[in-house]
Parts: C-alpha cells; sequence; structure tokens
C-alpha cells in the first residue's frame, strides 16, 4: 500500500539532512510502528508524506497504491486516502468542528468524483462516530481543537479519521499528553477502523502506546534511516534497553 | 508656525467655499430650516477636511470634498440582492432620490415614517434633526456630518412608538454614474421599544450620510449595513447615537468594495447599564481605502461598550481604523473593549491603527488590541491534509477571520445573510 524507497529529505531554507535514505513498506491490513529517539527524523517523515511545506525532497520516492505522493499537494493526497493524525493538532478559532468535518469529507468526495453527502446524513454519520469516542455535541459544535484538552484534541484527530475512512492513516506520536484512560479511548478508536484494506503506520516514542495498538512491524529509526526491522518483540526490548544497544550494532 | 496655520485656514476655506459654490444655497425646508442653518455656520466654522486634520492623516479626504465626485462606475452582477429573504419594509432611493414607486407603503405598525423631504412647518423630529450630530462635534469636528445636516436632499424620519414587527430596510441603488447623493435619517425610539435598520447598496457615485439615533430608556436599536459592491464609489457616513438607561444599540457593517469609504460612529452613553456595540468588517482588493474612525462617551455607571474591526486586505487595500473610548468622570463600572484586526492576503496591503483611551473614572475595564497578519501557515495545512483544497481552505480561515464581527448580529438569519455576501465576495475574487 505505503511504498517508500531511498527517501531522502532536507530542510528547504536550511543546508541540513534529516532523512538519509528511508525505506519502508507498508501492506493493506498490516500495523507497522516506527520508535527511535528524538531527532531521528520520525515527525519528519509524517510531514513529508502528508505534504507539509518546508521540506526538499532531495532523493527517492514515495507511492499510495503505485501512485506517486510526493507530486501531489496535501489536499490531493488526503483525496487519494492519506491520513495523518498530527501530534499537536492545530486550533481553528471562528470554524466550528462541525463545518470543518463536512467541509473536509465532501472535499474529498468531490475530488474523487463522488456525491456530496447531505447534512442531514452527515450529522447523523458524524454523530455515531463520535459517541464511540465519547465526544459530545457541545465539542462538535464549539471551533476546531480551541479549548480543547490534550486528550479531546487527539480524540478529535481519531473522530476525524473515523469520518474520512482513509486507507492508509500515519499516526505521529498520538499518545503523547494522554493519560491512561485517554490512551484506552483512543487506541479503541483506531483498533475498531483496523481492517484488512486498511495500512497503519504509528510513531511512537514508548511502548506503551502498542500494548493498545498490536503492531504488526516494528522499525527502528535513527539518524535518518530505518536501523532495524522486527515483531512486536522489538519494541519490547527498546522498552527493556532503550535504544543505545540497537544503535550500537548500527554504528 | 503662525503663517502655516493661516496658509491651512486659507486652504481649508478655499476648500470649502468651492464645496458650497457647488451646493448652491441652503434651500428652505421648513421645519428644519434653523438646524441647517446653525449646521452651515458650523461648517464654514470647522472648514472641510484637509490631510494636515488630526484625524484625516491617514485617510486622504479630496474624493470626499471636492467640489464634484469623481465618477463612478454602477457594478453590473446577477447575484441576489442582500437581504433579499427578510421580511422588511422597503425604502428605497435611487441617487439619493426617493423611488415611491420601489418603496413600501410607509405605514407601519407602532412607527410613524415621514421623508425629510416633505414640507411642513412643524415635525416631531424638529429639535432632534442635527442636535445629535452638533453634539458630535466636540472634541473632535466632524465637518461633512455638518454639511450633511446643512444640505441633505431627503432622508427618513423614524419614530418608534411600539417595537417594530419587521426591519426597516433601506436600499441605496446607484444608477448615474455621476451622482452625488445627501441623505439624513433620524431615528428616535420611544422607552422599552425596539427596532432594527437595515441599510444596503452603493447609493451614489458619492454618498455622503447621516443617521442620528435618539435610544430612550429600555429601548434597543440593531442596525445591519452592507455596503454595496461597487468598486469606485465613495462615501463618508456618519452615525451618531445617544443612549438612555438600560437601552442597547448594535450596530454592523459589511463594507466590499468601494474606492473610499469613510464610515464614523459617534456614540454617547448617557443612562446607567446602557449596552453599545459597533462592529465592522471589510473586504478590500486594489485601490480600496476603508476607514473605521468610532467614538465612544461613557458619562454614565456600568455601561458596556465593544468596537470589533476586522479587515481583510489584498492587493494593495488600505484598511484604517481610529477608535477612541473616552470614560468621563463619574462613569464607574465601564467595561470598555476594542479590537481591530487586520488579515492581509498579501504583501502590498496596509493597515493603519490609532486606537486611544481616556479615562477619568478610577473603577473601569478597558482594553484594547490591535493585530496584523498573514493566513496562519499551520491551519492552512491542517485544512489541506484533510483534504480541503487551498483556495477553500484559504477562505475557510478568512471567514473564521471575520467571525466575531459577524457575530456581534443578533439575528441569525441577517448574519447568514452577511456571510453569503462574503462567500460571495471571495468566489468573485477567485473566478
Amino acid at each position: 500500500m505505503l511504498t517508500i524507497k531511498n527517501l531522502q529529505v532536507k530542510l528547504e531554507d536550511e543546508d541540513k539532512q534529516i532523512l538519509k535514505g528511508v525505506d519502508l513498506t507498508v501492506e493493506a491490513g498490516k500495523v507497522h510502528a516506527i520508535m527511535g529517539p528524538n531527532g531521528s527524523g520520525k515527525s519528519t517523515l509524517s510531514y513529508v508524506l502528508s505534504g507539509k511545506d518546508g521540506y526538499e525532497v532531495t532523493g527517492g520516492e514515495a507511492t499510495l497504491d503505485g501512485e506517486d505522493l510526493l507530486d501531489m499537494e496535501a489536499e490531493e493526497r488526503a483525496a487519494a486516502g492519506l491520513f495523518l493524525a498530527f501530534q499537536y493538532p492545530v486550533e481553528i478559532p471562528g470554524v466550528g468542528n462541525m463545518t470543518f468535518l463536512r467541509t473536509a469529507l465532501n472535499a474529498q468526495r468531490k475530488a474523487r468524483g463522488e456525491e456530496e453527502m447531505s447534512a442531514a446524513d452527515f450529522l447523523k454519520f458524524v454523530r455515531e462516530k463520535a459517541k464511540t469516542l465519547k465526544i459530545d455535541a457541545e465539542m462538535l459544535k464549539r471551533p476546531v481543537n480551541v479549548g480543547f484538552s490534550g486528550g479531546e484534541k487527539k480524540r478529535n484527530e481519531i473522530l476525524q479519521m473515523a469520518v474520512l475512512q482513509p486507507r492508509m492513516c500515519i499516526l505521529d506520536e498520538t499518545d503523547s499528553g494522554l493519560d491512561v484512560d485517554a490512551m484506552k479511548l483512543v487506541s479503541e478508536g483506531v483498533n475498531a477502523l483496523r481492517d484488512e484494506g486498511r495500512g497503519f503506520l504509528v510513531i511512537t516514542h514508548y511502548q506503551r502506546l502498542l500494548d493498545h495498538i498490536k503492531p504488526d512491524v516494528v522499525h527502528i529509526m535513527a539518524n535518518g534511516r530505518i536501523v532495524k526491522t522486527g515483531g512486536p518483540e522489538l519494541a519490547l526490548e527498546v522498552e527493556q534497553n532503550g535504544y543505545a544497544d540497537i544503535l550500537e550494532e548500527n554504528a | 508656525m503662525a503663517v502655516a496655520r493661516n496658509v491651512l485656514k486659507q486652504q481649508k476655506q478655499d476648500l470649502t467655499q468651492a464645496r458650497l459654490d457647488a451646493l448652491g444655497p441652503v434651500t428652505d425646508q421648513g421645519w428644519s430650516a434653523a438646524a441647517r442653518g446653525a449646521a452651515l455656520d458650523r461648517l464654514v466654522q470647522m472648514g472641510l477636511p484637509h490631510a494636515r486634520d488630526e484625524y484625516w492623516k491617514f485617510t486622504r479626504p479630496e474624493g470626499l470634498t471636492q467640489a464634484t465626485p469623481a465618477k463612478a462606475a454602477v457594478f453590473e452582477t446577477d447575484e441576489a440582492l442582500i437581504f433579499d429573504q427578510v421580511d422588511r419594509l422597503k425604502v428605497v432611493f435611487v441617487d439619493g432620490v426617493f423611488s415611491a414607486e420601489d418603496s413600501d407603503d410607509l405605514t407601519e405598525a407602532g412607527l410613524k415614517i415621514d421623508r425629510l423631504a416633505e414640507d411642513s412647518d412643524i415635525h416631531w423630529a424638529q429639535g432632534l434633526y442635527g442636535t445629535l450630530e452638533a453634539n458630535g462635534q466636540d472634541p473632535v469636528a466632524r465637518p461633512l456630518a455638518a454639511l450633511n445636516t446643512a444640505f441633505a436632499t431627503d432622508g427618513v424620519l423614524i419614530h418608534v412608538t411600539e417595537s417594530a414587527k419587521r426591519p426597516i430596510s433601506l436600499i441605496y441603488r446607484h444608477t448615474d454614474d455621476s451622482s452625488d447623493a445627501i441623505l439624513h435619517h433620524v431615528v428616535k425610539l420611544d422607552a422599552g421599544t425596539s427596532l432594527t435598520v437595515l441599510e444596503n447598496g452603493p447609493a451614489a457615485a458619492r454618498f455622503n450620510k447621516v443617521m442620528e439615533i435618539d435610544i430612550a430608556d429600555g429601548a434597543a436599536f440593531h442596525h445591519v449595513r452592507a455596503q454595496g459592491r461597487d468598486h469606485e464609489r465613495q462615501a463618508a457616513t456618519h452615525i451618531f447615537a445617544r443612549l438612555g438607561t438600560e437601552s442597547v444599540f448594535k450596530s454592523f457593517t459589511l463594507t466590499a468594495n468601494g474606492r473610499l469609504t469613510r464610515n464614523e460612529c459617534v456614540i454617547e452613553l448617557t443612562g446607567d447599564d446602557a449596552v453599545a456595540h459597533v462592529a465592522g468588517a471589510c473586504m478590500g482588493d486594489g485601490d480600496f481605502h476603508h476607514d473605521d474612525t468610532v467614538f465612544i462617551t461613557h458619562d454614565a455607571e456600568n455601561c458596556e461598550s465593544r468596537q470589533v474591526f476586522k479587515k481583510v486586505l489584498r492587493n494593495g487595500a488600505t484598511g484604517v481604523f481610529q477608535g477612541k473610548i473616552l470614560v468621563k468622570e463619574g462613569a464607574q463600572k465601564t467595561d470598555g473593549y476594542q479590537i481591530s484586526q487586520s488579515l492581509l492576503l498579501d504583501g502590498d496591503s496596509q493597515f493603519l491603527v490609532k486606537p486611544e483611551l481616556e479615562i477619568y473614572a478610577d473603577d473601569v475595564a478597558c482594553s484594547h488590541g490591535s493585530t496584523s497578519g498573514a493566513i496562519d501557515e499551520d491551519g492552512l495545512f491542517y485544512l489541506k491534509s484533510r483534504g480541503v483544497p487551498a483556495d477553500q481552505a484559504t477562505d475557510l480561515l478568512t471567514i473564521a477571520f471575520i467571525a466575531e464581527a459577524v457575530q456581534e448580529i443578533e439575528d441569525e438569519d441577517l448574519a447568514q445573510e452577511i456571510l453569503n455576501r462574503v462567500e460571495g465576495w471571495l468566489e468573485r475574487r477567485r473566478g
């Protein structure tokens, strides 16, 4: 589904290489996790894949079901089925959450040549999704993420994922800022979306999120590259010994 | 210095004389004759505005003061007119001339509506006409308003004795590319009554309008205005309002296009526990110059005032905001708020701001703030990452930017009319 080959990326404004040849393939129906120390390039990978400005691809490629992602605008990538759950969801004062969700869904449908969803159908659809994430009507009415707690923001990200139903989901440190209960709620939301047609790339510092969202494959990223790939046991190894051993092996 | 001042004084006198010559003599208008005469005296005393005047430093007044107006092409559009879906009593002026044919019957339950141009010797508006305007000349001169009182050719005089069932809608059509219109309205609300006044349309190539509003105890006045889409029109408008105890004044203005617009709003809170909100949003493109000049005087206890102004500017457009809160001695527990913000859609546009607070009471809460900024890149990326195309995302953020001002409109349907108009403007810009 998601295929990344030898991806090299530098900052646009600085002569600083962040990704130095990333190779990664996420198959449909699988959950891949990326772990790694601070500054290893995990978040950059998620931003470059979703089309954020400020980065320059200096080599390699990234495709979603064979389509060249790097050649598309951010909104085209979304319509093609890519979704990034932000580490720091953005507050948008003045735009109601419902308006935001409906505008996004209908824009994607339009881009794919599908019919837009009516206001009544949409309301019903969102309410149902929101209920399982314990998002009340009040939160749906409020401006996007404004005044939301850390947990509410992350739940709102998962709600967007549930509404937009992307094929490929990237979760960037979705566990950061969450207490145990909120992490459980968010994980349940993600697990409910697990499907044989959908791929996940879960970026995290810690093993504990992976207790809830069980990965099929775990990658360790360091210094702009994937340095080790293994099964779920690799995450446990990191939890016990830290990154030092793995980094040494690959030095 | 003395020589320079004399030169300036001479320039203003010459300017004023040229304008007066073009206008001709003040015609005898029955009951309003005395007020008109006094206004003419005020005007001659003050002289028309000059670029050297303190409150005209950001806005060049020439277009508003020159003897004859610059030509302004009429904007052609198929778009539905604003407020079309609203149940209202229509009063239509075409290039400043009342059109009986296009207007509704001016008989309305609870209201007495007359036209200024209808001649008679006595009238309830005698004693009000020009009075609030005259009061509003101190401490800041507003010569264009005095000119208006002296030379207004028409306008409506609305006396509200019982709360109005539907809004009065003043519609200003523009058909002549060199029309020069001067209209003066007076609204008097009796205690405990309420009225909504809507205004829309470009009015004329050049438009000078004054509205004086006297709001008695416990009365509520709501005002929603859209100033028309003609690109080349020029306008100077003044609102003078006096508020009694526990009364309410709420005004919102949308300005999209127009080469030069100066909207002044002068409010005096004279009774305790009164509320005055003035808000505006403008959408400016190219050689667009828009000036909001607001002066709110707190002269009673426990009153609240809000000024909320948002300007969206692109392509070299200029926005001006001069807003003042004056809290007089004894006006304790005043709650005054003022915010003016611009969204600069490119690097060519500018926003010029002069916020002022002057406070002579010791137990008040007053705040003001002003910002200028571009579209929030993080917000834009967030929207795009959810599939919203860049243009649509920019529009959504632009509408979000003006939302705080639009929210000052209490009636949701009227607010929606304004938002539809804003969306139309944004769409045309992409065209």
